[in-house]
């Protein structure tokens, strides 16, 4: 029965840590040696990849990006007129999120914006 | 086309394989090496000593493309078109390759494109005249990477056709949680799997050799090239049991249910 205790812990898969750890924010330099501890590998790959994946997708062609300005553009002149050359629109990218940042300075709103809604 | 990305992740090796098993289902097929100045389908398959022409030559009109094609005299029906390995990659326009790829289609089953690693003019060639993509990675964080960019680059180009080979995959790693798992992979990328290639020291052998592994009847990557080899031909196949390469600890525990 020892010997099948022996076995059962040998072959055994190490259990699996789910979620990334707090301190796995940066390079894999400090993960990659003590693989062994802490958690399997299988999952830090595939946790590190999932993050990296999410800002690698998280880019828009400068087309896109200018097409997506000027449709915005387009829906604001309904309500207001904007500085257009001094408006920005960009993905600003922080450690939780990316966001999309647009900047349009407004020179001047309509009036009768109300009516424009109806 | 054959796309990764990432280099060395086995896209010349798994044209030459697949090309090799297709033409001995029958099929005439004509691999196209794009990886102008860097060119390796000819060592692979073994054919290197007998380019005259090469892609570069057939674009430029120094000669027309059959003169250019080196037929593989073990199969008969499996030709070459090699790169140039003097030039660059500028030496081809993306429209020249889809010319070509258009006059290869008339004359063959299958036309293969081995396209060259990175996203530069070389890989916009071998997309320009491709019908469907075979985006090749490793169970590696980077090699994933890559080929997501790749996958990305595949839809904004049009190519929606593409499908997944995960090479150099280990069982028993994975087993052990120390590589990623096949559904990992599908997984993150969201792409359908045409098939996975185990790792194998045969590989290594038969590129020495200059043979495709898939003419060695044995299990392993050639087993699993000739099951992909057949899923493009429409057939559906079953992924290959992998758990064999795991040997007797591997059967064993599989025997007495320890997971």
């Amino acid at each position: 029965m020892k010997l099948w205790d022996s076995l059962k812990k040998m072959f055994s898969t190490p259990k699996r840590q789910s979620g990334t750890p707090a301190d796995s924010s940066g390079n894999g330099g400090s993960s990659s040696g003590a693989s062994s501890t802490s958690g399997n590998s299988r999952d830090q790959a595939r946790d590190r990849l999932r993050l990296v994946l999410v800002h690698d997708r998280a880019t828009i062609s400068p087309v896109m990006m200018d097409k997506l300005k000027e449709e915005l553009m387009q829906t604001l002149s309904r309500y207001m007129q904007v500085d257009e050359v001094l408006s920005i629109t960009r993905l600003e990218q922080t450690e939780k999120e990316i966001r999309l940042v647009a900047t349009f300075p407004i020179l001047k709103i309509n009036r009768n914006y109300a009516e424009h809604i109806s | 086309m054959v796309t990764s990305g990432k280099g060395g992740v086995g896209k010349t090796t798994t044209t030459a394989n697949i090309g090799t098993a297709l033409s001995f289902s029958g099929q005439k097929v004509v691999l196209v090496d794009t990886d102008i100045g860097l060119r390796n389908l000819d060592v692979v398959l073994g054919l290197e000593n007998r380019i005259v022409y090469d892609l570069v030559d057939v674009i430029a009109g120094n000669c027309r493309y059959k003169q250019a094609l080196i037929r593989d005299k073990r199969f008969g029906n499996l030709f070459l078109l090699p790169a140039a390995q003097t030039k660059d990659k500028t030496a081809v326009r993306p429209e020249e390759m889809q010319t070509l790829c258009e006059e290869l289609k008339e004359n063959f089953d299958y036309v293969i494109i081995d396209c060259p690693a990175g996203i530069e003019r070389g890989f916009y060639n071998a997309i320009a005249g491709a019908e469907r993509a075979i985006v090749v990675t490793t169970p590696e964080v980077s090699a994933v990477r890559d080929a997501d960019r790749i996958i990305g680059l595949l839809e904004t180009s049009g190519l929606r056709d593409s499908k997944l080979l995960i090479n150099r995959f280990r069982p028993r790693m994975a087993r052990q949680g120390d590589m990623m798992e096949i559904e990992d992979v599908i997984d993150i990328l969201a792409i359908d799997l045409l098939g996975v290639i185990p790792d194998d020291e045969k590989i290594v052998i038969s590129t020495n050799r200059g043979e495709p592994a898939v003419l060695d009847n044995s299990w392993g990557a050639g087993e699993a090239f000739r099951r992909i080899a057949r899923r493009i031909q429409g057939e559906e196949v079953p992924l290959m049991d992998l758990e064999v390469k795991t040997g007797f600890f591997g059967r064993l525990r599989k025997i007495i249910g320890i997971n």
